[in-house]
This record gives C-alpha cells, structure tokens and sequence, in this order.
C-alpha cells in the first residue's frame, strides 16, 4: 500500500485556513504496519498489513491502533487497559523496539514511514499482538515476589529507614510489562532463561532489609537459566518503560551471589 | 458458552505454551564459578598473552629472530615451559568457555547444541594435548632425520 501522506507542515497549513483555531492540534496521516496472526481467518501464518490513519500531534500508537479498531478493522487484537504507562499491558515491538504502545508519541515515531507494530519477541503469539505472558509470569513466580519473614509478627509496621527503602527504590518500579525479558537475545533463543524482569522483582526483595527471604531467592536465580545467562547486552535497560537500571540490578544480584559463594 | 465449546474451541493448540515452560531447575555453583573463572582468567592472560607477543615479536631482534632455534631456546627453559603452559591452558579453557556460552546462546536445538558441543571439547582435548606434548617435548634437531629436512643450525 502506498503512503498517502501529506508532509505535517503542509496539513497544518491547510488545517489553519479551514478552521483558523487558535492552539488548533495539528493532524496528519501515519501509516501502521501491523504484523498480524489470527489462526480462525488466516491459518497459521502471521502476516503484515497496513492502516492509515489520521492523528494529532498529541496522539500516542495507542490512539491510533484504536482508531483502526474503532473504526476500520474490529478484528485487530492487542490488549490495554489503562492508556497511562501504569498496568504494563500494551508493551509490543514498535519500529523493532519494545514499548508501551501508550507512552509512544506518534510524532516521535517519525510518521514519514510506516511505522512497524508486532507483537512482543520471544512469547507465543496469540492473536495479533496478544502473546502469551504465561512463560514471563511463571518465570516471575519462581522468585518468590512476595514478603518472607521469620520469627514473631511486630505488633506494629515494620521499620524501615530511608536508606534502607533507597536501597531498592529503583526496582519496586516495575509494572511487569515484559518488555525487558522480550527485547533478551538469551531469551529468544530457547526461553529458559529466567529473564530480566524476574531478576529485577528478586532484587526488590532481597534488598529490602524487611525481608527474610534473600538467601532463597539468591539459591533459585544461581541456576544455569539464572542471572549468569545475562551477557549484560543492555536491550533491557533500554527498553524498560519505567527507568528502571536493570542491568545494574542484575550486577547487585551476581555480586551478591560472589560474596557468598566465597 | 458452555464447558464443553469453550473445550472445542481450544481444541485446535494444544498447551501451547508447554514449548516455552523451563524443562527443570538447574541450580548450583557451575555457572558461578564459570563467570568468575572468565575474568579471572582474562586478567591473568592480558599479562601472559602481551608479555608474550613483546618478547617474540619486539624485544632483542624483534620478530625476525623467530625461528625454530628461538622457540628450543625459550623451551629450554623452565621459566618459559610453565609461562607457555599456563598460557595454553588459561587460553583454552577460557576460550572453549567462551564458546560454551555462545553456543548455548545462539544454537536453538538441542541436537544441534549437542553436536556443537561435542566438537568443541573435541578440539579442546586434541589441541591442549597436542600443545602440552609439544611444549615438553619439542626437539629442533630430532636425532636421525633427514638432513635436508632439518634448519641450518642442527649440526650432526
Ligand atoms: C587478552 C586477555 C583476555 C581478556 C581480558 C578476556 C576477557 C574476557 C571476559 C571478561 C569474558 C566474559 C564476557 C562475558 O561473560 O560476557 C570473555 C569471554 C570470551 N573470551 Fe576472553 N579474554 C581474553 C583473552 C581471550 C582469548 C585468548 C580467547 C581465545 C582463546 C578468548 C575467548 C573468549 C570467548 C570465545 C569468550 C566468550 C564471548 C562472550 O561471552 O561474549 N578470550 N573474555
Ligand atoms: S523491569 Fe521494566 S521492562 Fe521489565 S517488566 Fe518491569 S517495567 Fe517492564
Ligand atoms: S495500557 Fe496500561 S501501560 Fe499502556
């Protein structure tokens, strides 16, 4: 399909003329070329198509994949539930890079091309761009996400100073997107590999000085799937929705490791 | 929908993600050990590798004084057996490592890891004792050779 795209500049002239609002958005046409796969009316055969679409300046991939939902293909799949970077759903390969389809500004995506929308690398594809998080999830459970204490319960909250919360601010940032794990070439290859969004919600416990539990959590990820498969290749810090440093958390979590093995 | 549709209709993929769950845990010290011992390694063989290139290559004469003369001469010495084999040794195991790793990381299946593998250690074993061999047995002038096949210095 041909690109039936006007240069941004050129629309936003027309645009003044016939409306002549003050503050008025600019809009201009972006083309999606969405990689698609629907076993019911395709058989077993991903496949690429694409949309254009008209959006505005403010508008996110998120707004214009509903548009093409909303308005000319129902059967498009892809899951979101917030549309505010904050429930980790809508993480898929934009133009070849894991994001949140809702923190992507289409007017940063450059609009002049086709931009690419597959679903996450690595995930057994469902429909279109829904994969199966299961293997992501499973990995995320092993881990133990979740507080283990010994000995008798405070009768109050459980104390904790600054510095010691400091310690592990930057991975309790994670929303389990799974953008991290799917941009892993370690995870393509076969997906056993524990992943990096696993190793980033052990690190949140193990350095929580509230927690009892880092000596296990360190026992499940020293494992020939665990954190010794990183090759700290960085995709996942890049792609990380939230900022989080997570190949640094993967290093505290070897070091820690070292430091007990020795 | 009923049980028994909603069965119908997943009928068609069976467990698809079962292709994906970890075949079982793995743990231990191994992988531990092994990321230390590459660095480890490393250290010790950007010492032993850059001494070595500088003295064949750039000390004395430089590289034109290499010849099978050269080689007795370094080999005669223990110094120089021990800093070869450790070099060989540390190379090798770092090296074939090195290898491991990649392999697991890029080989998809396991037939084919398998047989990747088994190359691999194959030429680790053929190459470190071949290397060692040659290091405690090296003869420049092997007594009974035909003269011609000899260097210049063998005087017989
Ligand atoms: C000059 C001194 C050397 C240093 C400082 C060094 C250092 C390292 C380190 C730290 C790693 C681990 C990388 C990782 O875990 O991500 C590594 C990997 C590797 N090394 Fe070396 N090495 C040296 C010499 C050698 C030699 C002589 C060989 C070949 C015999 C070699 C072959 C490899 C291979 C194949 C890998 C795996 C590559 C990878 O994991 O990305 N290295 N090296
Ligand atoms: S660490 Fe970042 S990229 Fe990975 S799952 Fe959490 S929020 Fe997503
Ligand atoms: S829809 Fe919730 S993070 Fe994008």
């Amino acid at each position: 399909m041909s690109t039936t795209m006007q240069s941004p500049a050129a629309t936003e002239s027309t645009q003044s003329s016939a409306g002549g609002e003050v503050g008025a958005v600019p809009s201009f046409d972006v083309t999606l070329r969405i990689r698609r796969y629907n076993v019911e009316t395709h058989g077993d055969e991903a496949y690429w198509e694409e949309f254009t679409v008209t959006a505005y300046g403010t508008d996110r991939l998120l707004d214009a994949l509903h548009k093409v939902k909303w308005d000319v293909d129902g059967s498009l799949s892809f899951r979101r539930s917030c549309a505010h970077g904050v429930c980790g759903s809508d993480a898929m390969r934009i133009n070849g890079r894991n994001r949140l389809a809702c923190k992507v500004l289409l007017k940063d995506l450059n609009p002049d091309k086709p931009i690419t929308v597959e679903p996450l690398k690595g995930l057994p594809v469902m429909k279109d761009l829904i994969v199966d998080m299961e293997p992501f999830f499973a990995s995320y459970r092993e881990i133990m996400p979740f507080l283990v204490t010994g000995g008798n319960e405070p009768t109050r909250e459980r104390l904790q100073s600054a510095e010691q919360r400091e310690r592990f601010d930057d991975t309790t940032k994670c929303i389990l997107c799974a953008a991290c794990t799917s941009s892993c070439p370690v995870f393509w290859t076969d997906g056993q590999y524990f992943g990096p969004a696993a190793i980033v919600n052990a690190h949140r416990f193990i350095f929580d000085s509230r927690d009892d539990g880092a000596a296990q959590r360190l026992e499940i990820l020293n494992d020939k799937e665990g954190v010794w498969r990183c090759r700290t290749i960085f995709n996942c810090t890049e792609a990380c929705p939230r900022g989080i440093q997570i190949t640094k958390a993967i290093q505290e979590v070897k070091r820690a490791m070292i430091t007990r093995a020795f | 929908m009923t049980t028994t549709t909603q069965a119908a209709a997943r009928l068609p993929i069976e467990n698809p993600g079962q292709a994906y769950q970890r075949r079982k845990t793995t743990r231990g010290n191994f992988e531990l050990y092994g990321w230390v011992f590459m660095r480890a390694s490393g250290v010790v063989l950007l010492v032993l590798i850059f001494a070595h290139l500088f003295v064949n290559l750039v000390a004395g004469e430089g590289i034109s004084a290499i010849d099978f003369g050269f080689v007795a001469g370094k080999w005669a010495s223990p110094f120089w057996q021990v800093w070869d084999l450790v070099m060989l040794w540390l190379a090798m195991l770092h090296g074939t490592n090195g290898v491991r790793t990649i392999i697991n990381d890029y080989a998809e299946r396991d037939g084919l890891r398998m047989w990747l593998k088994i190359a691999l250690y194959t030429a680790f074993v053929v190459v470190v004792t071949l290397g060692t061999l040659v290091i405690f047995t090296f003869d420049p002038c092997p007594p009974g050779a035909a003269a011609d096949l000899l260097p210049s210095f063998c005087t017989t």
